[in-house]
Parts: structure tokens; C-alpha cells; sequence
């Protein structure tokens, strides 16, 4: 399954490569040391040679050496290739991201896709490290070090088969009934600090509600709960240390009883039995490397599987299909017959056969109850979401058949949670028009009745925004929405409940500035408060996702009960 | 397990000692088993250095003498052999010992320290939680406990065992052969001055490569959060293109980090093996000169194997316990706040008129509340809780030079509904704040019934109100519980009732479960409007005397706003109400509406009054009449 993201790696093949091969190279050397070893005693001491034992021992320090520098090799090769290869993957998960549609970003939320890139993407990366240098090294050790074994005495070498098959079977068996465990223990970590992140947010609730001892004693309980599955979990794992112990130990106890009466019996020399016990501890060290390594690529599968169900999204909504050389000429809309349902639900979409037209440069204002489907409406404009049914037209043509940002900058929207990035202020503003000259900034601040909050700041537009804006107060975000909107000069305008925070005189004037500076621009309104819409060319009544009504205001408050009941409700208290 | 994981460097605990005394503290709650601990180590690690010095014994006396001969007398071996398994069985059985004494002393000790951390973190005043970051306090229970969890049950046992073991072979290298410990020695300084060397290389590209991993995931947040304005504004290019090059930069500096962090143990480890070759090829020699024997050379030679290992271990269980203690200092640093002071002396307790038509204080709960003031004299005063709250000239601010009230003063009597309203800022919801004892007036110019709200103890001051605000926070929990919260002991009945009054009754009734369907993520199934019903109907179930909505109803439509507006009124009827909002139509019934200003107020009256008088609320709401 790692396999799926291999492509990532990009350049960085050769360098996943030669790790493994630097690996074996070195396992090799360190596997023929102790053979060496044995050779100095049984030779060079029992044939009183010094010149062969300086000889071979000069071999030995070199072959050292040479494992040495093939290890370094590898430890550098592995880092490249890893760090590569998780570059190589943020990458191509960041850039899918930014094909995302909003269906696309509402299915997998941000808090989710955040997590993928960063704690998902290191855990891939450390286990692709794991893969290429202990797997490799691991099994090759083993393998290499039993053969050796055998080579030089099979029928000793019959311990280590056995406390090989022991040693195994244990750790597998402590895996597999430890593996549950620590999932459930997981789950009950995870809930106890989910509770405390909602105490957290909710202190003043706790507080004001005297609930402080109520809220301990239930914390008390999910910390009691995920300390005794803690104990259920470990009490597998900790098995594994004396396990271990137990088998090495039979294997030196085997070794030099079983080796001994060898050597008494001529089939076996002490050197070769001292190599063997050397090989007792690289064959349990592998071993256990082997389960290690194979519990890290267990845990970071979750991971693998949730950075390729991002990369697997399929984009909904893309530049396939369009006219390349199309601009939006005027701001005319038409929605023919629309449906639309953010689940693609057709039973019960979120609008249903919604028609209208709205000419270029025309003021129309859109009101309805909570979930009538007035953001959802706006948003087929821009085509962040496409319609199920119908069609949606600007400037005459299909929306579908605009490039996607010739479309978006013609159609500037301003949502109903804004964000702002960090960055001076002018730098935010400049995402509406790279080259905007700095009058052309002034003259949309002052439309969007922004410039003279900013202008009181001691820095001005250079002012600093610090992280999603945390400088500015809700109602100041929304004005400087709006200029960073305005700049774009767009021939579509929409604002989505953007003035909720402003107080109404401040309202007022921004309708006023857009209706003197952008007479060409048709400007869509949607608000809660029936001021803001009174005085629009139109205004569109939704309900449940229809169209209930379109009028002036005279008109609807003549014939539309539903724009009546708003009014009045929002009108108690004149008398 | 041991692993590849921690050639990393440390954070740094600023009082390494005095930390690490702290947790020791929390640990010897367990002294037996921390003793039985400590000795298990000892002879685990005795039991593993002792069986390697066997081989000596093993080989020269009872197998090369007998190399050759047809009927060797195996008794001696056998009794070796069998010592030999008594050691190493004791040796397994102390490990064993050691790590599950450990996990018990390290999950009760955790589970102190979380419900101490808990506990404490509940008591701390709300000027803690405005002043640090929700992310930062998770990572108290989270980061620092995990790594403070590892040290107590890994770190510290492995580090003693390691340093015990590496000692152990140490002295039995010397035993065994001093002229061969010099060249390990030798050897051995090398291994250090390598080990510090890169050691030291490691930190500093960690270090680098940590302040990458900050500005790329600082990064990542900030455009994913706000992934809909990118495509809006079409800046995915840009954005994509910015990214590049921090990726660029981190790759850079991980990789770095990493190699250094790579390479250490295959050099280390080699460097081992060439220790073996030299003490092998040293052996040789010297056993040709007679200087010594087989059965040294073994021993010593599987020794040099073992050395290695416990001597990473060491490195590896530093860096960690270090790090580990950084944690545990910043948990302590919470552990070290001081809690919400509470000098209040003036309880709130049941109450009922005696035959004088005198309070008196009653055990049962008779819906009657009274305030109980001890005197100076020792006597006892009783005056009854009406909710009569007044502000005399109240100047406050948050922090030291920024005033965000100045010289406010109102008088609200027992039933009155009073409105603040005015632009963000303003200073709305600190009044809200000074009334709760969130924050404290340092002046006791706060009255409520007529007591210094400073001499109320805080905790029967808020049982007297009940809020209302603009963020629900419901809790994890079902609706019924979700809305007794507002009265722990409150009945079905009284639950069901609140609801009606918040008119949330007939959509819970419409939920799948009714009042059982459970509520995450602060109600996250549930319409914003919703969730604010239900935390009206936790307000009414608490049936106080006073009551503060802030914001209450902002994200509501006017509809349904209008909806629960009688269940409103039939909620603040005969309570004293402090209401803060945008909406005309949710003030516009108040007895008095206070229009806040920078901290002042600069208007006052009720709804006619003010429109009359055709100032800054005229203004504010001026909109809402204008017909075109």
C-alpha cells in the first residue's frame, strides 16, 4: 500500500536505492567479523602465528572500517530518500488540496486535511526510513547469520532454529492480543482529552453554572478508565523484554553446553564457538528489530490510507470542458430552473427549480429564514458548487463553459465567515488585484467604510494582521472583506450576510458607496435585516429552498406574507 | 522497546533537579514497589553481566582441559551450567519484576497527575484560559504527560539498568584482563568524542528543522482554514507556489537533521566491531605469549558485543528524560498557578419565613433563597436574594494601562430587564464579566442586594445567575443532560419544562432519540439555533433571580427568534435580566437600555426616552425606520 505513493519519491529513487544496498553491504562485513574472529583463535593461536593473527586481525579492523562507512552511507542515503520522499508527498497532497472544490473541502473538513499534512505525512515518512533501512538490515541479518551458523556447525545451528521459531512465535503472539488492546486504550485517550478540550473552551460555562467539581469528578472517571486499559494493554507488551532474555539466555545455556561437549568431541573448535555465541545476539537483536519494525508500519497504515483517500478524491469541479478564450462580457444572471443539493440528494435538495433573471448593474437583495438556501444559491454563481439540475448563465453563457478563475474574477463573493491571512493589511487587500495601485486601495477601503479604522492604526495599511486576523474586531474583518473584494473591479458582486456585525448607519453608507461607485456591477445582497435590501432593484424571497417571491419592497409588503411577518417582526417597538 | 526513535536532541528543562525531585515526589506514593524496582533492576542487570564472565570458567576448566579425551567427568560442567541457569533465570524474572511493578507505579502516578492537573486547571480564574491558548493547555495532557509517561515507565528504568550494566562490564573487564581494558578505554574515548561531535550537529539542524516544521505547518493551517477564500480570489497558484519553497527549505533542513541523527548508531555500532577486531587480534597475541587464557579472551570478547548497546541506551534515555522533564515543568508551572481567590464570606443558602416572618436557614429546599452574612460580632444576618444589582462609578480594564470600563454606573432593580447595547468593544461583556467575578473590581463598587459582591463567595454568587452567551458549548452528553447541567438534581419534569419555555421542546421532540439523542462537538447535529434553544433551556432549569443573556439570540433568525420570544419573556418575568444585543427587537421591551460607548455610558433610558431623544441609539437604529 506504501506502494501507491511511491511515485512521490521523484528524484530521490537512486537514493532509495542505494540504502538498502549500502545496508546489505554493511550487514555482510558484520557478519563475516566473528567468522574472522574464530579464524584468529583456532589458527593463528593454536598454531602460535602471530603474523596471521596480526594479519587477520588487520582484516577485521578494516572490514569494520568499511561496515562503518557503508553505514554512514546508509544513515545519509536514507535520510535523503525519506525526507524526499515526504517532500515529494506534501507536495502532491498540498497541490490536490488546491484543486478542491468546496464539495470537495466540505467532505473531508480542514481540521482533517490539516492533520493529513503534517502528523499523517510524518508518520508515512518514518515508516518508509523504517522500511528501507531495518527491514532490510533486519532479515538480512538474520538470515545471513543463521547461514553463517550452519556453515560453520549445522547441528549447533539446530538452537538457533528453535529459539528462532520460539522467539517469533511469542512476539507474534504478544502482538496480535496486544494490538486490540491499545486501540482500545486509544479510544478511551482520545475521548478523556476531547473532554477536556470541550472544558476547556466551555470554562466560562463551567464557572458560571458552579459545575467545577461535577466536571472533575467525570474527569476522574475517563482518567481512571484509560489508566486500567493502559495496565490491560502493557501487561502484553512488557512481556517482551524478559521473553527476549529468556531466549537468549537458552541459546548461550545450549550454545555452551551442547557446543562444549562438541569441542570435547573434536567436531567443534572454541573459536567457532565463540563466533556462534556472537551470532546469538545479532540473530535476537534482528528479530526483535523485525517486530519493531512491523508494529511502526501497522500504525502508520492508517495514515498511508488517509493521505490516499485525498489524493484519490476526484475534483468535481475543473477546467475540463471549457472555452479557454471565454470572458465574462456584463453581469447578467439567469438560473434556469436550478435544483441543487450539497449531498447530491434528490429527494430533498437544498433548492428546487429556482428561476430568475437579473439584468447588468442591477441591486438585488435576497431574504429568507435560516436554511432557505440563500448562500447556497450565490455560491452556483462563482461555480464553487455545481447545480444538479438546470443551468446557471453570466454574461450569457453557461457558467461551465468559463475558465475557472476567468469566471471568479469577474464574480467576487464575499462569504459569510471571512478570513483574513497573516500579512500587513495592504497585503490582504492585494489578493483582490496583485497590481493594485494604492489609490485604487484607498478608494475601496473608503467604499467599504474601512479606511478610517485603518488609518487610526499607528501603522496603517502596513498594520500587521497576526494569524487569521486576530487584530481586528468581527465588524472591521467584514469591511476589509469587502474592499479586498471591491478590488477586483468585478462585474458581479455578492455579499453574503457581510454586514451582520456592522451597525446599521454603517451599513447604510457601504450600500451607498457600492450604489455611486459601481453603477456596472450587479450587486447581490443577502442580509437578515430588511433595511439592508429595502431599497434594491429586486429582492428575492427564498423558502425551503424555492423562490417564494420577487419584488420591490412596496411590492412585497403588498402581496408577500411571508417578507411581511420579517419586516414587522423586525419593526416592533416604532410604536 | 528500544528503537530508533530518540537520537533527537533535548529541550532543555530549565531546573532539571528540581523537576525531576517534583515527579519523584509524585512517585514515592509507591515506595515499596519503587524499592522492589530498583532492586529487581540491580539483579537483572547483575544476572545479565555475571552469565558472560561464565564462559571463562566454562571454557578453561571444564571444556579445553578435556579437548581429546574419551570419558570426560561432566559433573563439573553440569553443576556449572546448571549455576549458570539460576542465574540467568533469576535474571529474567527480575526483568519481568521491574517493568510490571514499573507500569503499575507509572499508570497510578499518571493518573494522580492528570486529575491533579484536572482539578487544579478547574479552580484557576478565567483570566488564565483569555491568556493561553486552548492549544497550548491541551498540550499539557496530551504532548507532556505522553512523554513524561514514557520516562517513568521506559526512561528511568532503562537508564538505571544501562548504567548499572555498563558499570558491571565494566568491572569485569577489569577483573578479567586490565591490559585489554586499556585498548576498550582507548576505544571507548573515541566512541564519546564521536558521539558528542555529532551529537551536537544533530541538535542544531533538530533545532533548524523544527523551526521549518513550524512555519510549513503554520502555513498549511492558515491556507487549508482558509482554502475557500483562496479559490475565490483563484490564488491556488500563488499559494501553491509559496508553499514550494518552504517545502524546499524544510526538506533541506530534515534532511540535514536526519542524517546526522542516521548515521550515529551504524558508526557507533562499527566502532564496536572494530573494538572486537583490535581486543580479538590483542588477545591473540598476548595468548601466544601466555600471557592468557581461552576462556578470558571469550568472555572479555562478549563483552565488548554487550557494551555498546547499553551505552546508546544511555544517550538515547537522556536525551528523552530531558526532554520529558521540559514537559513535566510546564505541567508543574500550571500545577503552580494561583487558583480563583474567593475571600467571600457571604454564602447563599435555602431559607424560609419562621413563625416571626423572620428568615431563617432551612436544610430542605424550599425555592426561597437567602443570603447568609456572618458579622464581625459572630452573629448571623439574613436577608433575602431578590437580585438587586448596582454599579457605582466602575472603572476597570484588563490589563494595566488599557481601560476598558470607565465610571459606569446602574441600578437594576429585583425584576427588571436591563439593556446594554453598543458597538464591539464597548465594553458589554466585561459588565457580564464583573458580575460573575470572572474579574474582579479591585473597589467593592459592585452591590448585589445590597452586599459587596466582593464579600459573596464566588461560587454562591453564581449559583445565583445564570448566563446565557453567544457561544452555546454544549458538553458531550445527551440533551437531557446537556440541559440539566443548568440544575444537577433538576427532575424530567423541570428538564421538560425548561423546554417548553425555551420553545426547544418540539424540535427535541422531532430528534431521533427525543431528550436521549446524544450531542457531540458542542452540538455540532444540531442548527445553531438550536443549540442556542437548549442553552436557554439550561439557563430557565436553573431558575435563578438573575439572568444575563449575551448575544443570546444573534444567530438566530428573526423568526425564530420571534418564536421564542414569549418563552423569553416567560423566562425573564420576575427576574432581573441584563440583555446584550444587536437586535432592536431584542431590546426593545427593556426598562432601561444603557448605551456603552469606549467604556462610558453615554445614554440612558428606555426605548421611547431614547428615540426621543434622538442620539446615538436613534442613530444606531435609525435604519430600521426609514421607508422608502
Amino acid at each position: 500500500m506504501l506502494k501507491k505513493l511511491l511515485p512521490c519519491l521523484g528524484n530521490y529513487k537512486k537514493y532509495a536505492v542505494l540504502t538498502p544496498v549500502t545496508v546489505i553491504g554493511e550487514v555482510i562485513l558484520e557478519i563475516f567479523i566473528p567468522l574472522i574472529m574464530a579464524r584468529i583463535i583456532d589458527v593463528g593461536i593454536s598454531n602460535n602465528d602471530i603474523d596471521y593473527v596480526v594479519r587477520m586481525g588487520a582484516l577485521m579492523v578494516l572490514m569494520a572500517l568499511f561496515a562503518l562507512l557503508f553505514g554512514a552511507l546508509s544513515g545519509r542515503f536514507a535520510a535523503v530518500a525519506s525526507m524526499g520522499f515526504a517532500k515529494g508527498i506534501r507536495k502532491k497532497l498540498f497541490d490536490k488540496i488546491q484543486e478542491f472544490s468546496f464539495a470537495n473541502i466540505d467532505k473531508f473538513s480542514t481540521a482533517s486535511l490539516v492533520t493529513r499534512l503534517t502528523t499523517d505525512i510524518n508518520s508515512v515518512q518514518m515508516a518508509f526510513m523504517m522500511v528501507i533501512r531495518m527491514l532490510v538490515r533486519a532479515p538480512i541479518m538474520l538470515v545471513s547469520a543463521t547461514v553463517m551458523a550452519i556453515v560453520i556447525n549445522a547441528r549447533l545451528a539446530v538452537i538457533f532454529l528453535a529459539a528462532i521459531s520460539f522467539l517469533s512465535s511469542a512476539l507474534y503472539f504478544i502482538a496480535t492480543k496486544a494490538y486490540p488492546r491499545f486501540r482500545t486504550m486509544l479510544v478511551k485517550y482520545d475521548s478523556m482529552n476531547a473532554s477536556v478540550q470541550e472544558d476547556l473552551i466551555a470554562i466560562r460555562v463551567v464557572k458560571a453554572f458552579v459545575r467545577e467539581e461535577h466536571e472533575n469528578e467525570k474527569f476522574r472517571k475517563a482518567a481512571d478508565a484509560v489508566r486500567k486499559a493502559q495496565l490491560k494493554a502493557e501487561k502484553m507488551i512488557i512481556l517482551t523484554m524478559p521473553i527476549m532474555q529468556f531466549a537468549m539466555y537458552c541459546c548461550m545455556i545450549a550454545i555452551s553446553w551442547f557446543g562444549g561437549r562438541m569441542i570435547i568431541g573434536g567436531t567443534l573448535l572454541t573459536g567457532e564457538l565463540m563466533s556462534f555465541i556472537s551470532y546469538v545476539g545479532q540473530i535476537m537483536m534482528s528479530l526483535m528489530m523485525i517486530t519493531f519494525v512491523f508494529v511502526g508500519i501497522v500504525m502508520s497504515r492508517a495514515s498511508i490510507l488517509r493521505i490516499i483517500e485525498v489524493l484519490d478524491e476526484e475534483i468535481d469541479i475543473d477546467d475540463k470542458n471549457v472555452n479557454m478564450d471565454l470572458k465574462v462580457g456584463d453581469g447578467t444572471i439567469v438560473f434556469d430552473s436550478v435544483s441543487f443539493s450539497y449531498s447530491k440528494n434528490k429527494d430533498n435538495p437544498t433548492l428546487n427549480e429556482c428561476s430568475f433573471e437579473i439584468k447588468s448593474g442591477e441591486t438585488v437583495g435576497i431574504i429568507g429564514g435560516t436554511g432557505s438556501g440563500k448562500t447556497s444559491l450565490v455560491q452556483l454563481i462563482p461555480r464553487l458548487y455545481d447545480v444538479m439540475e438546470g443551468r446557471v448563465l453570466v454574461g450569457g453563457h453557461d457558467v461551465r463553459d468559463y475558465r475557472l478563475d476567468t469566471l471568479r474574477n469577474a464574480v467576487a463573493v464575499v462569504l459569510q465567515k471571512n478570513v483574513l491571512f497573516s500579512g500587513t493589511i495592504k497585503e490582504n487587500l492585494r489578493w483582490g488585484n496583485e497590481a493594485a495601485a494604492d489609490s485604487e486601495i484607498i478608494e475601496a477601503c473608503k467604499a467599504a467604510q474601512a479606511h478610517e479604522f485603518i488609518t487610526s492604526f499607528p501603522e496603517g495599511y502596513e498594520t500587521d494582521l497576526g494569524q487569521g486576523g486576530v487584530n481586528v474586531s468581527g465588524g472591521q474583518k467584514q469591511r476589509l472583506s469587502i474592499a479586498r473584494a471591491l478590488l477586483k473591479r468585478p462585474k458581479i458582486l455578492i455579499l453574503d450576510d457581510s454586514t451582520s456585525a456592522v451597525d446599521t448607519a454603517t451599513d447604510s453608507k457601504i450600500r451607498q458607496a457600492l450604489r455611486e461607485n459601481l453603477k456596472d456591477t450587479t450587486k447581490i445582497i443577502i442580509a437578515q435585516r430588511i433595511t439592508s435590501v429595502s431599497d434594491a432593484d429586486k429582492i428575492i424571497v427564498m423558502d425551503d429552498g424555492k423562490i417564494n417571491a420577487i419584488g420591490t419592497h412596496e411590492e412585497l409588503l403588498a402581496t408577500n406574507s411571508i417578507y411581511r411577518e420579517v419586516y414587522e417582526s423586525q419593526q416592533k417597538g416604532a410604536a | 522497546m528500544p528503537g530508533p526513535h530518540s537520537n533527537r536532541p533535548a529541550a532543555k528543562p530549565k531546573n532539571a533537579g528540581k523537576t525531576l525531585s517534583r515527579v519523584m515526589k509524585y512517585m514515592f506514593a509507591y515506595k515499596l514497589q519503587l524499592a522492589a524496582v530498583t532492586a529487581a533492576i540491580i539483579v537483572s542487570s547483575a544476572a545479565n553481566v555475571a552469565g558472560t564472565y561464565f564462559l571463562k570458567p566454562i571454557i578453561n576448566q571444564y571444556i579445553v582441559p578435556y579437548i581429546g579425551s574419551n570419558n570426560p567427568d561432566m559433573t563439573g560442567f553440569i553443576s556449572m551450567i546448571g549455576i549458570l541457569a539460576a542465574v540467568y533465570a533469576l535474571g529474567v524474572a527480575a526483568t519481568y519484576a521491574y517493568n510490571r511493578l514499573m507500569l503499575n507505579i507509572s499508570t497510578g502516578t499518571l493518573y494522580k497527575l492528570r486529575t491533579d492537573l484536572f482539578t487544579h486547571m478547574e479552580s484557576l480564574p478565567i483570566k488564565y484560559f483569555d491568556t493561553h491558548t486552548h492549544g497550548e493547555l491541551m498540550s499539557r495532557y496530551t504532548n507532556d504527560i505522553d512523554t513524561l509517561r514514557e520516562m517513568i515507565s521506559h526512561g528511568i528504568p532503562n537508564l538505571l539498568s544501562s548504567v548499572l550494566t555498563v558499570t558491571g562490564i565494566f568491572a569485569m573487564m577489569i577483573v578479567l584482563s586490565p591490559v585489554l581494558t586499556v585498548l576498550v578505554v582507548l576505544v571507548l574515548i573515541l566512541m564519546l568524542f564521536v558521539m558528542k561531535k555529532i551529537g551536537g550537529l544533530s541538535a542544531k539542524y533538530f533545532r533548524k528543522q523544527q523551526k521549518e516544521i513550524g512555519r510549513v505547518n503554520g502555513y498549511i493551517e492558515e491556507m487549508i482554514e482558509g482554502q475557500k477564500v483562496v479559490k475565490v480570489f483563484s490564488h491556488e497558484e500563488t499559494v501553491k507556489s509559496n508553499f514550494e519553497k518552504m517545502n524546499d527549505e524544510l526538506c533541506h533542513a530534515a534532511t540535514n537533521a536526519h542524517t546526522f541523527a542516521g548515521i550515529l548508531m551504524p558508526i557507533i555500532g562499527n566502532l564496536s566491531y572494530a573494538l572486537y577486531s583490535l581486543t580479538a587480534t590483542a588477545g591473540a597475541i598476548m595468548s601466544i605469549y601466555g600471557y592468557i587464557d581461552i576462556g578470558t579472551i571469550a568472555s572479555f570478547l562478549q563483552y565488548t558485543r554487550t557494551f555498546t548497546q547499553p551505552l546508546n541506551q544511555i544517550s538515547q534515555q537522556m536525551n528523552s528524560i530531558l526532554t520529558a522533564l521540559a514537559g513535566a515543568e510546564r505541567i508543574f508551572e500550571v500545577l503552580d498557578e494561583k487558583p480563583e481567590v474567593d475571600e467571600g464570606i457571604v454564602e447563599l443558602v435555602y431559607a424560609r419565613e419562621n413563625e416571626k416572618g423572620e428568615l431563617e436557614e432551612t436544610e430542605i429546599h424550599t425555592g426561597k433563597w437567602a443570603w447568609r452574612q456572618p458579622n464581625k460580632d459572630g452573629s448571623i444576618t439574613y436577608s433575602e436574594l431578590k437580585g438587586d444589582v448596582r454599579f457605582e462609578d466602575v472603572t476597570f480594564g484588563y490589563e494595566e494601562n488599557k481601560t476598558v470600563l470607565d465610571g459606569i454606573s446602574l441600578y437594576a432593580k429585583p425584576g427588571q430587564k436591563i439593556a446594554f447595547v453598543g458597538s464591539t468593544g464597548a465594553g458589554k461583556t466585561t459588565i457580564t464579566n464583573l458580575i460573575n467575578r470572572f474579574y474582579d473590581v479591585p473597589d467593592g463598587k459592585i452591590r448585589y442586594d445590597g452586599i459587596n459582591i466582593n464579600k459573596i463567595r464566588k461560587s454562591d454568587l453564581r449559583r445565583s445567575l445564570s448566563m446565557v452567551l453567544q457561544d452555546t458549548h454544549l458538553f458531550t452528553g445527551t440533551v437531557r443532560e446537556n440541559i440539566r447541567y443548568g440544575k444537577l438534581d433538576a427532575t424530567d419534569e423541570e428538564v421538560i419544562n425548561a423546554a417548553k419555555l425555551a420553545n426547544a421542546h418540539s424540535f427535541i421532540m422531532h430528534l431521533p432519540q427525543g431528550y436521549d439523542t446524544m450531542l457531540t462537538s458542542d452540538g455540532a447535529n444540531l442548527s445553531q439555533g438550536q443549540r442556542q434553544l437548549i442553552a436557554i433551556a439550561r439557563a430557565a432549569v436553573a431558575n435563578p433571580p438573575v439572568l444575563i443573556l449575551d448575544e443570546a439570540t444573534s444567530s438566530i433568525d428573526t423568526r425564530t427568534e420571534a418564536l421564542i420570544e414569549k418563552g423569553m419573556d416567560t423566562l425573564m418575568e420576575g427576574r432581573t435580566v441584563f440583555v446584550i444585543a444587536h437586535r432592536l427587537s431584542t431590546v426593545r421591551n427593556s426598562n432601561a437600555i444603557l448605551v456603552l460607548e469606549n467604556g462610558r455610558i453615554i445614554e440612558r433610558g428606555d426605548h421611547e426616552d431614547l428615540i426621543a431623544a434622538q442620539g446615538k441609539y436613534y442613530q444606531l437604529y435609525t435604519g430600521m425606520f426609514e421607508l422608502s
